[in-house]
């Protein structure tokens, strides 16, 4: 007999319920059984980036965690970075200045950008080389993802300027059907990183 | 690939996780941040058949300083090391190391007592703990015990750790005022594991060197304490002979072995290398230049 969990997550601001074999990997359960393809599989074992996904607001590789361990998290994969029809301001910058070729680096290396760019609203070059070292990218030679990054950050702090909400105006879906129905703000995390970038803007 | 299938259990408190590593001896597996073993399970390199999670385990998410020691529980994460400005003042040498440990999403889940339960003989962690003169705590449900570092890591991952034991907490000496500090690793890719680092520790007393710690990872089976180095330091202040004797006699007698990041002699030089550069830089630490 096969062991299974009951899990419940929310992934994207939606409350997910499933039973799950403790060895489902992470990604796995995103691709597989939420359908959500863009966590992407490279290498499988930690090295490559391209799974990698916002745990509670925080990047992890979901190739080398396992979906049980995300029972009660909050999971925010690309799919989440839009709203309302509207890209993020990391997805505009990747558009703008053509942060990417084939694509198949590029979901992971935007969410590793709205970290980056969390932690530090207005990186230097050399800042956001060191950042994204945790990403491989096999066809951009990385200029055109740094310029995209850079790009980013001029933007959203020049949104932060005029309008201190801006990732949250812009940002991920709500975290809960609740949260959806009283505000159309972002998840916990997301509303987290506005607050953030605020602070360090004003300090 | 993908794991072989497993039992999954997932303690919320740290009596019921003992309860569970004790009734399942050499079953049980504790399953940490996942950073080595789940690489390790997708390559059906490890294939346990129980999987003991202690990422419920909240009481073991600290890093706190009480009595002259830093105390970091098995749940605090590498990424919360790297944050703690409690660490940073109590054992600086210790934040330096992790900071060059993987990249930021691996030690976001990555655990310090993980990484010294694994004893990757590459591993910055150990071989910082090691020139701290750190300390193991082991519980069971028998009981705790504590094991200084250079007892408890006692081959290539492998480690004196009893089936039914889980590493609780690893305990770090604060380092004194007036210590220089530097951790100085070499690898050919930013965020790689390093072909070598080297951890100092120096305690100046009137500008020569009362006490010094130099510990190495990535030329032995295990992180190895540099003697000969720490000897040779003794009374020296920081001239370039002094800091070229002392590299020098870090890697006497060592032979790492070779791997595809080169040979055992590449391996010694770059360890002298880093040692040198360490030492160097925990000077004039401890003279207050940096
Ligand atoms: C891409 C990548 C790059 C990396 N680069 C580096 C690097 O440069 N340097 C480096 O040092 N490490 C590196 N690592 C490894 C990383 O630091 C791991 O986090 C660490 O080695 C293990 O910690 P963990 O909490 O993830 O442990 P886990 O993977 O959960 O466990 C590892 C082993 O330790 C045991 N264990 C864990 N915690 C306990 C405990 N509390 N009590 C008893 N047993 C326990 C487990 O049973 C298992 O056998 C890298 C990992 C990846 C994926
Ligand atoms: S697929 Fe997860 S890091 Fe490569
Ligand atoms: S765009 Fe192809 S891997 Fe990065």
């Amino acid at each position: 007999m096969v062991d299974r969990h009951r899990i419940e997550l929310v992934v994207n601001g939606e409350t997910e319920t499933q039973e799950v074999e403790p060895r489902r990997l992470l990604v796995d359960f995103l691709r597989e059984d939420l359908g959500l393809l863009g966590a992407h599989i490279g290498c499988e074992h930690g090295v490559c980036g391209t799974c990698t996904v916002l745990m509670n607001g925080e990047t992890i590789r979901s190739c080398i965690t396992f979906a049980v361990q995300a029972d009660g998290q909050e999971i925010t994969t690309v799919e989440g970075l839009a709203s309302n029809g509207k890209f993020h301001p990391v997805q505009e910058a990747f558009w703008e200045k053509q942060g990417l070729q084939c694509g198949y680096c590029t979901p992971a290396m935007m969410l590793r950008t709205v970290e980056i760019l969390r932690e530090n609203p207005s990186p230097t070059r050399d800042q956001v080389r060191e950042g994204i070292a945790s990403q491989l990218c096999r066809c951009t030679g990385y200029q055109y993802i740094i310029d995209a990054v850079l790009e980013a950050a001029r933007t959203m702090s020049a949104g932060a300027e005029t309008d201190g909400k801006v990732l949250v105006k812009q940002g991920a879906g709500p975290s809960s059907a609740e949260a959806a129905a009283q505000t159309q703000g972002s998840g916990p995390a997301l509303e987290e990183e506005a607050e953030d970038a605020s602070r360090q803007k004003e300090s | 690939m993908k794991p072989a299938p497993f039992a999954y259990h997932v303690p919320s408190a740290l009596t019921e996780a003992l309860a569970v590593l004790d009734e399942l001896g050499e079953e049980g597996r504790v399953l940490a941040g996942g950073q080595s073993l789940v690489p390790l399970m997708n390559f059906r390199l490890a294939q346990p058949t129980h999987l003991v999670d202690i990422n419920r385990l909240d009481e073991l998410d600290y890093i706190r300083r009480d009595d002259g020691v830093l105390a970091i529980g098995a749940r605090a994460r590498q990424s919360a090391l790297e944050r703690s400005q409690e660490a940073r003042g109590a054992a600086p040498l210790l934040v330096e190391a992790v900071a060059q440990v993987a990249h930021p999403p691996v030690r976001h889940r990555g655990t310090v007592c993980g990484s010294v339960a694994h004893a990757d003989p590459a591993a910055e962690l150990p071989a910082a703990l090691l020139a701290l003169d750190a300390e193991v705590v082991a519980s069971s449900r028998q009981g705790e015990r504590r094991i200084p570092i250079h007892e408890f890591i006692s081959g290539p991952f492998t480690t004196t750790l009893a089936p039914g034991e889980l590493v609780r907490e690893v305990r770090v000496p604060v380092s004194g005022a007036g210590s220089g500090y530097a951790f100085a690793e070499f690898s050919p890719r930013h965020g790689d594991f390093a072909v070598s680092g080297a951890a100092v520790l120096l305690q100046l007393e009137a500008g020569r060197v009362e006490r010094a710690s130099v510990a190495l990872c990535g030329v032995a089976g295990m992180p190895v304490r540099a003697a000969g180095a720490e000897q040779s330091l003794r009374g020296a202040r920081g001239s370039e002979e002094e800091l070229e004797a002392a590299a020098a006699a870090a890697v006497e007698g060592l032979t790492p072995s070779a791997d595809l990041h080169g040979g055992s002699a590449y391996r010694r030089r770059i360890a002298r290398v880093c040692v040198r550069r360490a030492i160097n830089l925990a000077f004039s630490r401890a003279r207050g230049g940096a």
